[in-house]
């Protein structure tokens, strides 16, 4: 296998820092998007801090402000996002820098891994030539044949065959899996300190995945990188991380460690999320709990707890108050829920219904929904 | 809704059977002519049985023959050889219009539901559409649709909305009542939870259970994933390259994968669960799936097969040269299409 620090002379003195410093730290991060029909708030104040070598599962549904939230880091937003709070790279604030200064840290000291690999590469350059790209563009002095030499172990690190020739490969000459991986040698051609990895396997088969999430895990080891893991998928965040966010209609609503999140949920959103999952290590005869109703939509979001319409524990406060994070043990597990010592080793079954439908929770959805559409309308008057 | 319940429960009468299915798509060359220059084996000899009230998964990967084997077995496409048997008639020999009638039976469900529903029709026209096509929607069809906007968990006042005002999970109900319209004994269904979130994939497996109590449904549940099978199947029968490679009974197939194949999809599903997740053993397969045009002599797997690395010269020649049936002769409980089959716990 290669070594992938040395080579190229690239700058790599950089000292690798312990595992624990915090690399990334964000803090009460809001974005919105203006739209026709008004604000679109997509992200509500989040905040989380990323040590390296940790993995950070970002867990949510579609809607959820999952990917918002990496994108605003990385400066990725249209310029009409209005976007607050703060996002610190090794003690200097990400939010607000120009482009020029962005370009220096994306791809370098943060790199990003996106779904769709035949998207994220370009059709008329070989993966070698956008491989050696990455490399060159923060390094300029290192001359093309030694850039090439790095490719290739790269494309070797990652568990491509033959990258002698693969190298010189266009992306539609590779299959799914095969493209993952040569943006995964992109991600880290750098050595970055963090690699946010963006749904990096949806896309792709079982099997596959197992393949190119295993690289993944190789490639984070060797740079010593931490990672942010943003999928909807639990199982992948099971084994790939060690902290996990879930959120909800923008926010995180729980966030402990991976153990935490899966054994001992204190915020029912989660707990629904789980057993709404069909299992391979259960029963035929299990029979699941599915959270009703949709994710309210971000435009007029009514007053209190987001999840409450499909909350089948909630109460009066929860229309009014929205709950913040509250912290559960001491051991930074923390969930927002106003009754979330209610919910002390709870099983999903315990707090929903495993029936196929419930039209009660849709037309509550509605009305209040269209009680929100009332409220701005009046606001606008 | 009588009639169909006057199937009989015996599960040694299937209610659709395909026998050694094969399609062969063809390749063409480029220019004029179009020449026929080789074929895509999309399904190659793959036998199926669906008992009345059971659902029988068909499992594997993107491009192995799934989806086709599902449309083989509806007679949308003809096959290049075998045949469909339903009603102790064999389908792929039917005439349009001996078919016509016989489509009300066998109804599918769509992966996507936004792409297969027609965004200028009403929920309403969208279910009442199948009825009025076979003739059927004078005759009481406008309560009949009604009431299968209420079977699959939709609200009856929103019969007059279209599909864009829906989420998901209900458009994908909107396909399950369509397909529901004509009382079908067979459905077919497509992927139908795997463009869902989570949370709503759940209410509409448990929707589809319930449906297949009440109705007396037959389902293939064609699928890429594991643990909805495991959730919802009596049978499952996992395909590789066009061929089932190994089939039993859900419980059987859990217990003990017996074809190296079927072990290694099952380690690659992630389990939700971080203690089970780092401890468990893990399968990775090396490569990719070879191409459907030029498929490996012998066992088509053996290009990826961990097994197949193992053994000796002697062993391997065999891989090569003798194409493997489906056997049960193995310590395992399922029928393998290995020579070395050999049962696994995993899960």
């Amino acid at each position: 296998m290669s070594n992938i620090s040395v080579s190229a002379g690239n700058g790599k003195n950089r000292a690798v820092g312990a595992k624990g410093d915090v690399v990334l730290q964000v803090e009460d991060l809001n974005v919105s998007f203006p739209t026709e029909d008004g604000l679109v708030h997509a992200v509500r104040g989040v905040s989380y801090e990323l040590r390296r070598g940790q993995s950070l599962g970002i867990v949510g549904e579609s809607g959820s402000g999952k990917s918002v939230t990496s994108m605003a880091v990385m400066g990725l937003l249209p310029k009409t996002a209005q976007i607050t709070g703060s996002a610190k790279f090794e003690g200097e604030e990400l939010l607000g820098l120009g482009d020029p200064e962005l370009s220096k840290i994306r791809g370098k000291k943060i790199s990003m891994i996106f779904q769709d690999p035949l998207t994220s590469l370009n059709p008329v350059y070989t993966v070698g030539y956008q491989l050696a790209e990455a490399i060159r563009v923060h390094y300029p002095d290192v001359n093309k044949a030694e850039a090439r030499k790095r490719c290739i172990d790269l494309l070797d690190s990652v568990g491509i065959p033959n990258p002698q020739q693969r190298v010189d490969a266009y992306p539609h000459e590779l299959s799914g899996g095969m493209r993952q991986r040569v943006v995964i040698a992109i991600a880290m051609a750098n050595n970055p300190d963090v690699i946010i990895a963006d749904e990096p396997t949806t896309a792709l088969d079982v099997t596959v995945q197992a393949q190119v999430l295993e690289a993944l895990e190789k490639a984070r080891e060797e740079v010593n990188a931490a990672l942010i893991l943003i999928t909807h998928d639990l199982g992948v965040i099971a084994g790939h991380t060690d902290e996990v966010l879930v959120m909800y209609a923008g926010r995180p609503v729980e966030q402990g460690s991976v153990d935490e999140i899966f054994y001992e949920p204190r915020m029912p959103y989660t707990l629904g999320l789980i057993g709404s999952l069909p299992r391979m290590d259960e029963d035929r005869g299990h029979r699941l709990t599915p959270v009703h109703g949709t994710p309210p939509s971000m435009l007029n979001l009514p007053p209190g707890c987001p999840f409450r319409p499909r909350c089948p524990m909630s109460q009066d406060i929860c229309a009014e108050v929205e709950p913040a994070l509250l912290p559960i043990n001491g051991s930074g597990h923390v969930a927002a829920c106003h009754f979330q010592e209610q919910l002390e080793g709870k099983a999903p079954d315990d707090v929903f219904a495993a029936d196929a439908t419930d039209l009660s929770v849709e037309a509550e959805i509605e009305a209040s929904e269209a009680e929100a559409v009332v409220n701005t309308e009046e606001d606008d008057k | 809704m009588n009639a169909m319940l006057d199937t009989p429960q015996n599960a040694a009468e299937p209610v659709i059977a395909g026998r050694n299915l094969v399609k062969e798509f063809p390749v063409r060359s480029k220019g004029i002519l179009r020449r026929k220059v080789g074929a895509v084996h999309a399904v190659s000899g793959v036998s199926l049985d669906i008992g009345a009230t059971e659902t029988l998964a068909l499992v594997g990967e993107s491009g192995c023959g799934k989806s086709t084997t599902a449309r083989l077995m509806m007679n949308l496409i003809p096959p290049t050889s075998g045949e469909v048997l339903y009603d102790g008639r064999d389908l792929t020999k039917l005439s349009r219009n001996q078919m016509r009638p016989m489509r009300r039976d066998i109804q599918l469900v769509f992966q996507d539901p936004m792409a297969s529903l027609d965004p200028r029709m009403t929920v309403f026209e969208i279910i009442a559409e199948p009825l009025r096509v076979h003739g059927l929607f004078k005759n009481g069809g406008r309560a009949r649709v009604n009431s299968l906007i209420e079977i699959v968990g939709l609200n009856p006042e929103h019969r007059n909305r279209y599909p864009h005002e829906f989420s998901g999970g209900q458009r994908q109900r909107i396909g399950i009542a369509r397909a529901l319209a004509l009382q079908p004994r067979v459905l077919m269904l497509d992927e139908p939870v795997s463009a869902l979130d989570v949370s709503i994939q759940a209410g509409v497996i448990n929707l589809l259970e319930d449906l297949q109590d009440e109705l007396g449904l037959s389902y293939l549940f064609v699928s890429h994933d594991l643990s909805v099978v495991r959730h919802i199947a009596d049978k499952v029968a996992v395909m590789y390259l066009g061929k089932i490679v190994e089939e039993g009974t859900t419980d059987q197939l859990f217990a003990g994968p017996a074809h190296p194949y079927t072990q290694a999809l099952m380690s690659a599903i992630p389990l939700p669960d971080p203690r089970k997740e780092r401890t468990r053993e893990r399968i990775v397969l090396q490569g990719d799936v070879p191409s459907p045009s030029n498929p490996p002599s012998g066992c088509r797997f053996r290009t990826r097969c961990p097994l197949f690395k193992e053994l000796g010269a002697n062993e391997q020649s065999k891989c090569i040269e003798v194409e493997p049936l489906l056997h049960s002769d193995h310590d395992g409980l399922t029928r393998a299409a290995c020579h070395y089959a050999k049962k696994k716990q995993l899960v």
